[in-house]
């Protein structure tokens, strides 16, 4: 086996609401085409490391580091504002829990994916519709949808519709904040067998923040268990669950009702 | 460690600790040693709640090990790797390119149809979608699985049938090692006599596995060697208040 | 220069706010397209009526100007009219109808049919100067999405024109990007016009006094007009030509005759059509 580089290295990751631990101590290497699932309740401080590693929030120690294209490991903070902006619109991806967040709920859903690529240089109107087109197909949704604003989706639709959205320039690392929360089971079931089917194809890495353990054994290889702010277990997604050692990860997953 | 030897287990012990039972700690496996070379059929022999399973979820990294090394060689590498102490990519990789593993209950995905999941373990190593497709499909057909139920998601099916899907993905790659835990606890005698016929197979063509079948006429057919698992000697012990 | 009603300082403006005028017009001026925050005074007049560009050509006109100031391309409009007399009355500079005589032209939703020289100063009245500000909100990050160049929304605007219109539906104030970085509106001006400033002599200054943002394109810059590779930016065309000049070259106003629907089309610039119609050339409707 090849030795792999990792594509983003996480050192003492730590971020503070005053004297509050929002997260602290947080290593881990993420490597291509991994997902990662961040599991915790309420409070346990895995919305925060979320945020704080797509640098939606300030750091208040440690580091994070990405492999760029061109570059190789480099630690984020000492990317210009321009470049990490760049890395938004071009290898990063956010899923948000809310598809309203996500998307311009008021111009159409071809226009929602395609608006990356225009924000790259893609001056081709017929192209970027075809290319919009292609991914309603992937993600599901019906072609006809293509010039309506996803105000008149379903929740489910828009989710998928958020999909496209961050994955048309096919990014190496998307973050998902809860995105199956709020869903229904069968609409969930749907998405989710989406995401599992495009993540392995396009062999992207993820990092899943949820409270939901099913969501994790199904999706993520790798699971982090967070409590207070801080990681206390992390391994495989299925030793995790079927072996826990940890008192708080055996009463996670002894509390849900199915895993 | 041999050219021919796919695992070195060295005093494999594995007990669990569980917090939410006051922290009692439950032995399991104790110093358990073994090493299984390709083409053999290892059968774990025991009375059940000895820790058989256990220990093939150790070999499957299901479960961490308390003690021990495991030792194993991976398809197409020359050092072998202890999984006591590899990493989690290694171990990815190792279950990806080197393990097929047959638990006892096949674990459904809604939506995924099971000529898919049959067809999955092909797909991760690289192999054309049609002709994994292909392989799945004859695998399903061999096991007398009716054609109709090949494009559903197995939720629905019975015991049976979902255990012969299970088998199926199991044996749809020709990977060097596999782990068999009850594959034949829900099938009749015909279908019976089918996995016996692919555990032969792949015997033959230098797969090494380790089993667990209940059904002692199995095992005298399938075995070439046995490993008697006995109940860990030492007493469940509570752990101090 | 006419006599000048005493009380007011030169231009209205006080000396201070004239130099701190100048001064964001010079920054403007350096960095093509980029919209500058001035301290806008309070007018004559209310906002929505050129406050933002009177302010810009009272902060630069001199004693030996010449000023004109047109209206939808016309003189004659109550606006124009206006405007013109205010600046006579506090500087007492010569106001002109023509094109080629004037040193200064204020204008609202039009450049001249005449091609202007090096040495000219336009100045336009901008309602809203942030070309991003239908699609974000917030200052904080349209002036980041400028700095960066984050300008792939603004063809979002258009792809959803082609979806709804089949074709750009954007008929005035077209946005363009200046010297290749800044996206700029170029105030309310038909798209014909937008042509006209790519590499004009002249000296173009916008001023925005709601908003309170200068932005200036400096002569000889390139302008660009936003498109799509298979939807180019094309102008406006007219199957007839002026009826009273027969310029084939100019914008057109559409005059409706009577209650039949009797149309005529004329030039929207008024002096640029009289002029033509004093060198001889008749249109069909010409007198």
């Amino acid at each position: 086996m090849k030795p792999l580089q990792p594509l983003l290295q996480v050192r003492k990751l730590a971020k503070y609401y005053g004297r509050r631990v929002g997260c602290e101590q947080v290593s881990f290497d993420l490597y291509p085409g991994e997902v990662i699932c961040v599991a915790g309740e309420s409070g346990s401080g895995k919305s925060t490391l979320l945020n704080t590693l797509a640098f939606q929030l300030q750091l208040d120690g440690g580091s994070v580091s990405y492999r760029l294209r061109d570059r190789g490991l480099t630690d984020l903070a000492t990317l210009p504002d321009a470049t990490l902006r760049e890395l938004w619109r071009t290898d990063w991806g956010f899923v948000r829990q809310n598809p309203r967040d996500g998307l311009r709920m008021r111009v159409s859903a071809g226009a929602n994916i395609g608006e990356r690529l225009m924000a790259i240089g893609e001056r081709h109107y017929g192209a970027i519709r075809s290319t919009a087109l292609g991914w309603l197909a992937r993600v599901e949704i019906d072609a006809e949808r293509l010039d309506d604003p996803p105000t008149s989706f379903s929740g489910g639709m828009q989710q998928r519709l958020q999909i496209a959205r961050n994955l048309v320039t096919e990014p190496r690392l998307v973050f998902m904040d809860e995105p199956t929360a709020g869903l229904d089971v069968s609409v969930q079931a749907r998405f989710l067998d989406l995401l599992r089917k495009l993540v392995a194809e396009l062999q992207i890495a993820v990092i899943l923040v949820t409270h939901d353990l099913a969501v994790a054994r199904l999706l993520a290889h790798r699971l982090i268990v967070m409590k207070n702010g801080r990681i206390v277990e992390s391994g495989l997604t299925d030793q995790l669950l079927d072996d826990p050692q940890h008192p708080y990860t055996q009463l996670l997953v002894s509390s849900v009702l199915a895993t | 460690m041999h050219d021919d030897t796919m695992l070195r287990i060295h005093r494999l012990s594995k007990h669990f600790v569980l917090h939410t039972q006051g922290g009692v700690r439950i032995p399991v496996l104790d110093g358990v040693s073994f090493e299984l070379k390709r083409g053999e059929c290892l059968v774990l022999d025991g009375p059940s709640g000895a820790g058989k399973s256990t220990l093939l979820r150790c070999l499957y990294a299901n479960y961490l090990p308390s003690e021990g090394d495991l030792w194993v060689r991976q398809a197409g590498s020359l050092l072998p790797i202890n999984l006591a102490s590899a990493t989690l990519q290694q171990i990815i990789e190792f279950r990806r390119t080197t393990l097929s593993y047959v638990s006892q209950f096949l674990r459904v995905i809604p939506r995924v149809s099971s000529l898919d999941i049959v067809a999955e373990p092909l797909l991760a190593l690289g192999e054309d979608p049609a002709k994994a497709q292909d392989r799945a499909a004859g695998l399903l057909a061999r096991l007398n699985l009716p054609e109709r139920l090949w494009h559903l998601p197995p939720s629905t099916f019975s015991g049976g049938e979902q255990q012969r899907v299970n088998i199926a993905r199991g044996f749809v790659t020709e990977k060097p090692v596999m782990l068999l835990d009850e594959p034949t606890a829900s099938l009749d005698a015909e279908n019976r006599d089918v996995v016996i016929g692919l555990i032969r197979e792949s015997c033959a063509r230098g797969v090494a596995i380790v089993g667990i079948f209940h059904d002692a006429q199995v095992r005298d057919r399938v075995a070439t060697s046995r490993l008697p698992i006995l109940p860990a000697t030492t007493e469940a012990i509570a752990a101090a208040a | 220069m006419s006599a000048m009603q005493t009380g007011y300082n030169f231009g209205y403006l006080d000396e201070h706010t004239k130099r701190m005028i100048r001064r964001a017009l010079l920054k403007a001026v350096a960095i093509p397209g980029y919209q500058v925050p001035f301290g806008g005074r309070e007018m004559p007049l209310p906002y929505g009526w050129g406050t933002g560009g009177i302010q810009v050509t009272a902060s630069v006109i001199g004693p030996d100007d010449v000023l004109k100031v047109i209206d939808q391309g016309a003189d004659d409009t109550t606006n124009a009219v206006n405007i013109r007399s205010f600046f006579r009355k506090v500087t007492g500079v010569a106001t002109t109808e023509k094109t080629t005589a004037a040193t200064i032209i204020q204008s609202r939703h039009r450049v001249p049919e005449t091609p202007l020289r090096e040495g000219q100063i336009m100045v336009f009245q901008v309602p809203i100067p942030e070309p991003l500000r239908w699609l974000e909100p917030r200052e904080t990050e349209t002036r980041t999405m400028h700095a960066l160049s984050e300008y792939g929304v603004m063809h979002v605007k258009l792809y959803e024109d082609i979806v709804r219109h089949g074709r750009i539906a954007t008929t005035y104030d077209y946005p363009v990007v200046v010297n290749e970085h800044y996206l700029m509106r170029p105030s309310p001006i038909p798209k014909f016009d937008n042509p006209k400033l790519h590499r004009n002599p002249a000296l173009m200054l916008y001023g925005a006094g709601r908003e309170k943002r200068v932005y200036a394109v400096p002569p000889y810059t390139d302008v660009r007009s936003l498109d799509f590779d298979d939807h180019p930016f094309s102008i406006e065309r007219w199957e007839q030509p002026c009826a009273l000049c027969a310029a084939t070259d100019a914008y057109l106003d559409e005059i409706i005759l009577d209650d039949a629907g009797r149309r005529m089309f004329v030039c929207s610039d008024t002096e640029y059509c009289a002029g033509r119609q004093a060198a001889g050339h008749k249109g069909e409707q010409a007198a």
